[in-house]
């Protein structure tokens, strides 16, 4: 079962405004049955633009439908400029956060307000919410969605793109083009992980700097955490983790799994992270 | 609040004939079987006493049985065995709707230039024996094929499967983890050469398991070390653990006659009475080829995951084939095989019975269901009238 907050299990239980609004005069919807989830958002909007009344129905899991719930809270009372900018991050936040893969239940929220405030305005919804090409078919995501979610959410990996757009959960036949998307939108061509000429010490600290600035500690900074580099040894990368990651008890694991994992992958294959002795 | 305990395709509760009978293997009966004095071969009279429980059970010689920490090492071992002792053969035939713990092994084969022909099935879970018959060939290594299916309780019909398969001198591998304890063995008469079971599916406690070797099939071994069940499993025993499969094995056989009679008619009346009680729902699987513990059911518009923490809220356990509970992002592979439609898929759900279930508690449930499932379709965007199937997934 998965590790729920509080937050995320009583909206679950008892979900705010759920329902319809017959007169909304905005409605957005996006999911299919086929997805698993899908989300129908009700609008009613006052002549001064202030979001009078949000209303939703939500097919999905707790998490879908804790979301769903959350957002409507946010929206309520909400002039319409505000609302445009919420994201499917204060979404997770409303709720004490979500697990990683079900964040893409938070982007539901927020595409499906995004829908609905192009109903609002008269808009095509459908046409501006598959903006770009599909690069996920199994589940219709496109480039746009793709790219815009790892930069919002400073995603680092494929798995991610996965948990939070749902792309490549499928066949995994975009696998590839996920990747490219991720790297070109992280500034790493695919090229700098199979780069043939061994980098000079320069090179490699001018390297391992700009990824641990870019990639590694704004997702780091994400769960209160930080990261220092403290020297370089040949391929030895000393480090030491800061805030909530300096004294996680998964030190070691991030310090594996993910800042080494990232090096390796974007720097040079020989990187080994150590943790400074304090 | 009382648990009501629906989940035993996942795991089962230890029976307390079974406790009892292991607790001293925890404590005063420490030896080690291997050991050359008399207080670790005292362990070892224990496990022969096991292995005699279990070879009786399955219908079988005690020599053919090896005890293992699980099903997944008894299936993995099983093609192993079968695969390196043929290295010129490199194909073999499996099902779609097999555990992991074949599928991933044959994948792996496949990733290593084996070719893998995978059985599909019809919209009850049927296999096609003419499908079966006509994907054999000569460089057939192996056929796996499970006893009975976890997520729906089908059962396989292993005599006519083997009689095809042996008819063309091919090795057969069955994953019978859910069949053990729910349908009677005699392996003296069902030519399968590798059988796997898991204790924990059986009301023994979980890290152990047997697989079952025909005399005279080919056998290579996986684990490499000391002398252990004859050179065929290495690793020192788990000797509370195959004391407590041996006895559970024998309690199992012991109920099998109540467990196609009281377990079956409390099944039946649990499914008969949701299906009768809540609109839009269905039988996954077969209706009667099926495992007697095992119902699963989909509730139309409604989210597996989601039927399931608002059963949590009751104290019902249960599983679902939705996507959302595994953290992929489609629905049971198993399900998807069969053809259910997505708007029945991802509302799935499996309860697996045991002997320990009361006719209370199937009252409480079909109390608890329709509310809750109703709940559920009020917020849904999703209601009766489209009744259209959303496209299918691409891939």
């Amino acid at each position: 079962m998965w590790e729920y907050t509080d937050k995320v299990r009583e909206l679950f239980l008892n979900p705010k405004n759920a329902g319809e609004i017959p007169d909304a005069n905005a409605v957005g919807e996006v999911g299919s049955l086929a997805c698993g989830d899908a989300l129908k958002l009700f609008l009613k909007i006052d002549d001064d633009g202030v979001i009078e009344d949000a209303k939703f129905q939500t097919f999905g899991c707790a998490s879908a439908i804790a979301s769903s719930s959350a957002l409507t809270e946010m929206l309520k009372g909400m002039p319409v400029e505000d609302a445009e900018k919420i994201t499917n991050k204060e979404i997770a936040a409303y709720l004490g956060g979500l697990p990683k893969e079900k964040m893409h239940c938070s982007v539901m929220g927020q595409e499906a307000l995004e829908a609905c405030l192009l109903d609002y305005r008269g808009e095509e919804a459908p046409e501006k919410i598959t903006e770009g090409e599909i690069v996920c078919h199994c589940f219709g995501v496109t480039d746009v969605a793709i790219r815009r979610a790892v930069e919002e959410n400073g995603i680092t990996t494929l798995e991610d793109i996965t948990n939070f757009t749902k792309a490549g959960g499928g066949c995994g036949d975009c696998h590839e083009k996920l990747e490219e998307i991720l790297f070109d939108v992280l500034g790493k061509k695919r090229e700098v992980k199979v780069e043939a000429k061994p980098l000079t010490n320069i090179q490699r600290m001018q390297k391992v700097m700009q990824v641990i600035d870019e990639v590694i500690r704004p997702s780091l900074k994400q769960d209160g955490g930080d990261i220092e580099l403290v020297d370089l040894d040949g391929t030895d990368v000393i480090v030491s983790l800061r805030g909530a990651c300096g004294s996680c008890p998964s030190a070691k694991l991030t310090l594996n799994d993910f800042v080494q994992k990232t090096l390796r992958e974007q720097v040079e294959p020989d990187i080994r992270v150590r943790e400074a002795s304090s | 609040m009382k648990t009501l305990y629906f989940d035993n395709n996942a795991t089962t509760m230890v029976a307390p004939e079974v406790l009892e009978e292991m607790l001293p293997f925890f404590s005063e009966q420490y030896g080690n079987p291997s050991s050359m004095h008399r207080f670790g071969g005292q362990v070892g009279k224990h496990l022969t006493l096991a292995r005699d429980r279990v070879a009786k059970g399955l219908g079988c010689e005690p020599d053919e049985v090896i005890f293992t920490a699980c099903g997944t090492e008894s299936d993995n071992t099983a093609f192993f065995a079968a695969t390196m002792a043929q290295p010129g053969k490199k194909h073999i035939v499996t099902t779609k709707v097999e555990h992991p713990a074949v599928l991933n092994v044959a994948q792996r084969l496949e990733r290593h230039g084996y070719d893998v022909t995978y059985l599909g099935t019809d919209s009850q879970g049927r296999l096609d024996m003419d499908e079966l018959r006509d994907s054999l060939r000569d460089d057939t290594a192996l056929v796996s094929i499970m006893y009975a299916n976890n997520e729906t309780g089908v059962i396989y019909p292993m005599p006519e499967i083997a009689e095809i398969v042996k008819a063309r001198g091919i090795l057969l591998h069955t994953d019978a983890v859910q069949a053990v304890g729910k349908v009677p063995f005699k392996l003296s008469e069902l030519p399968v050469d590798y059988l796997a079971l898991s204790g924990h599916k059986l009301h023994a406690p979980k890290g152990v398991g047997a697989l079952y070797v025909r005399r005279g099939s080919p056998f290579r071994t996986f684990m490499l070390g000391g002398h252990q069940e004859h050179g065929r499993r290495a690793g020192t025993e788990n000797t509370t653990g195959i004391v407590a499969l041996g006895k559970a094995v024998e309690l199992a056989t012991q109920h099998i006659e109540a467990e196609n009679t009281q377990v079956r008619a409390l099944r039946d009346r649990l499914e008969q009475g949701l299906i009768k009680a809540i609109p839009d729902t269905r039988l996954n699987g077969h209706p009667d080829e099926r495992l007697p513990n095992t119902s699963n059911i989909s509730f139309k518009y409604v989210e597996g995951e989601a039927i399931l923490l608002m059963m949590d809220q009751h104290g019902i356990c249960a599983s679902s084939g939705s996507a959302c509970t595994s953290g992929s992002l489609e629905p049971s592979h198993v399900l998807r095989a069969m053809g259910v439609p997505f708007t029945y898929a991802h509302g799935s759900i499996r309860y697996s019975l045991s002997r320990y279930n009361t006719d209370a508690e199937v009252d409480t449930i079909l109390e608890a269901m329709p509310p809750l499932i109703e709940r559920l379709r009020e917020l849904s965007p999703f209601k009766k009238d489209q009744e259209n199937e959303p496209p299918a997934c691409t891939c």
